[in-house]
């Protein structure tokens, strides 16, 4: 579905502004400097949110986000990469 | 350390002048460094109603969630959403009146608007519920589980007669001056 390589998922479905990142946020702690997090969310607003969780965090790279359907559902996903 | 004044087309330069300016800007730019807000956000909570606190929640969680170190200040009605009871021994009158009229916990919080007796409060928590938004003692658990720092104003607790007992474990008491001791170092400012 994606061509993006990564290491672990983190599935948020059905969760709205702020869980998303703050869930993140948990997840990319427990990964290895280089390791990339994708984020599956039903979030609109997540597009814009991990973009700037992206910006703000030090050690963090947003490598991409997908729009994809899913039985009639959008799904946003993320590719962050954690680089330190 | 000798120096010797050099010549260069434009003229002659004083080296002991030159480097009591470097060492001038230097220190200039050291100052300047210590001023420069850390990364921090500070926010005031005064009011007391759900949707107004919930605001303030979101942005402490996305704060911390985005690794900014936050304070919430918490003042006047804010209080309301701290306490875990109430307790009437030991009051005068009017504390006891403030008491019963206050809300006894978060989950008593009015809305700003629609409220109706306490009806608005609770559609309003089911419509967020119906829209997978985490409550909001959900989203306080996770604020001391980000480490969010939570201060409660002193003066407003004993103007309102509010007790220690009433109020939920690990606040720290503060003032004005805790408070801006935080807030100065802090790049965003908010007041809820």
């Amino acid at each position: 579905m994606s061509e993006v390589h990564y290491d672990e998922t983190l599935d948020t479905k059905g969760l709205n502004c702020p869980m998303p990142v703050v869930k993140a946020r948990k997840k990319i702690g427990e990964l290895a400097p280089g390791q990339v997090l994708r984020i599956i969310s039903t979030d609109r607003g997540s597009i814009k949110d991990f973009q700037g969780w992206a910006k703000i965090g030090k050690n963090l790279e947003l490598l991409g986000q997908e729009t994809v359907d899913e039985d009639g559902t959008e799904l946003y996903l993320h590719f962050i990469q954690k680089t330190s | 350390m000798s120096v010797s004044d050099v010549t260069t087309p434009s003229g002659k330069v004083d080296m002991n002048e030159l480097l009591e300016r470097l060492s001038a800007v230097e220190q200039r730019v050291e100052t300047l460094e210590e001023s420069q807000p850390d990364d921090m956000v500070a926010l005031i909570v005064f009011s007391g109603e759900l949707d107004r606190v919930l605001a303030a929640f979101v942005i402490a969680t996305g704060a911390a969630a985005l690794g900014q170190e936050v304070s919430m200040f918490f003042t006047f009605w804010g209080l309301s959403v701290l306490k875990q009871g109430r307790t009437l021994a030991g009051k005068g009158l009017f504390e006891k009146m403030m008491t019963v009229m206050s809300p006894n916990n978060s989950t008593d919080l009015p809305v700003s608007k629609m409220n109706y007796f306490g009806v608005g409060a609770k559609m309003l928590r089911q419509m967020m519920k119906d829209s997978g938004v985490s409550s909001l003692e959900e989203m306080m658990a996770m604020c001391k589980e980000m480490g969010v720092k939570m201060l409660a104003c002193e003066m407003s607790k004993d103007v309102m007669g509010i007790r220690d007992e009433e109020l939920m474990d690990g606040l720290e008491p503060a003032g004005v001056a805790a408070f801006l001791g935080e807030s100065l170092r802090s790049r965003t400012n908010l007041f809820i």
